[in-house]
């Protein structure tokens, strides 16, 4: 009576393991992601955001709707897949967020510098954040192609992969280290390999982001500083050149990749 | 005031899926800050879901509740155009209240 008995107990041990073993981490991580999906609370931050970019604010008392992002005043979808680009008004490339402080500042009236100094989450530092993810996520499903005509495209993008192999700091990391070769990951986080197109939806097509871990809306410059803060080298300033620079080489590197943003993270 | 909640209420059948993102910290009471001192509770009490006036659901809430909650329940023998109402009231006495329609 014994021995059959412990053979199914035997077989039904074995049974979750064999299921269990054709599922990599990854798999699992991305079954979680896909059940977070469903109540994304960067929702939140987007519907805060569209309320952002129509209420008259600032010293000026006017919204954002005549901001330029791109592809004219006012034109929010499409414009994300096409930022960082260069902008003949200020004669720089700017991405999302340095965009909108100088919208922002031209527009609203606001103090450009001043909240490029605010703390990431805090007074209107979150209120670009939210912005930026409306803004991403009225191109989402669409396909990044940034413009690389103007010659400080170029230049930025030659810069971007100077700073991304850059190495420095205690560590002497580099952006390379981790995003330089296929198939890398820290602990369980797959790491994209951002020299060429990662893919649809991963790397740079899957920001701004929530962070469920921190409960925080993050954005790319946000998400960039971060990598820094990993790297223990210096923090670089907010919308800061080098920031920039390497969001044309990600961004360009990614053309054809589709925009999932804003994303939820782990 | 609280920021909104974003509600989507979904018929199949006679079931209504409603699906709630509410804003809000819930702050657990357990937390210290930068300086040590203790980061007061903050967080959501009571929940309470109405089907055309008719409250259908009341939940009490503790501080084990994540950030910015998500909450998804099924209305039974409902249909699209009826109204879903979402109150909450938080250990502050904050409250908030949105409705939303059923598609």
């Amino acid at each position: 009576m014994r021995r059959p008995r412990w053979r199914v107990l035997a077989l039904a041990c074995l049974m979750p393991f064999a299921v269990q073993a054709q599922k990599s981490t990854a798999d699992g991580i991305a079954e979680y992601r896909k059940m977070l999906e469903d109540g994304n609370p960067a929702e939140l931050f987007e519907m805060k955001g569209e309320d952002l970019w129509k209420q008259p604010r600032g010293p000026k008392k006017a919204s954002l709707e005549r901001c330029d992002l791109g592809l004219g005043p006012g034109v929010v979808k499409g414009a994300w897949v096409q930022l960082p680009r260069y902008f003949a008004d200020t004669g720089r490339v700017q991405d999302v967020e340095s965009r909108l402080l100088t919208c922002m500042s031209t527009l609203q009236g606001f103090d450009a510098a001043e909240i490029a100094k605010t703390a990431f989450g805090r007074g209107e530092m979150a209120n670009v954040t939210a912005l930026a993810t409306w803004i991403a996520a009225q191109s989402r499903g669409q396909r990044f192609d940034l413009p690389q005509r103007h010659a400080q495209e170029k230049r930025f993008y030659e810069l971007g992969k100077r700073a991304f192999f850059f190495r420095g700091g205690p560590m002497d990391f580099s952006c390379a280290t981790c995003h330089g070769e296929e198939g890398k990951r820290i602990r369980l986080q797959d790491l994209p390999d951002l020299r060429t197109n990662p893919g649809d939806g991963i790397g740079f097509a899957a920001w701004p982001a929530y962070r469920v871990s921190s409960g925080q809306m993050w954005g790319m410059q946000q998400r960039l500083n971060d990598c820094y803060r990993q790297q223990r080298f210096l923090y670089p300033g907010f919308a800061s050149d080098v920031t920039i620079a390497l969001g044309v080489y990600m961004g360009v590197n990614a053309r054809g990749a589709e925009s999932i943003a804003p994303a939820i993270k782990r | 005031m609280a920021d909104p909640m974003r509600i989507r209420a979904q018929a199949a059948g006679d079931k209504v899926t409603v699906r709630v993102l509410m804003s809000h910290e819930m702050e657990t009471g357990q937390r210290k800050d930068s300086s040590g001192k203790v980061i007061p509770a903050w967080f959501i009490q009571e929940v309470t879901a109405a089907h055309n006036g008719k409250t259908v659901m009341t939940a009490h809430w503790g501080p084990s509740v994540a950030k910015n909650p998500f909450l998804q329940f099924v209305v039974k023998g409902g249909k699209a155009g009826d109204k879903i109402t979402i109150n909450w009231v938080d250990n502050r006495g904050d409250k908030r209240t949105d409705e939303a329609t059923v598609s």
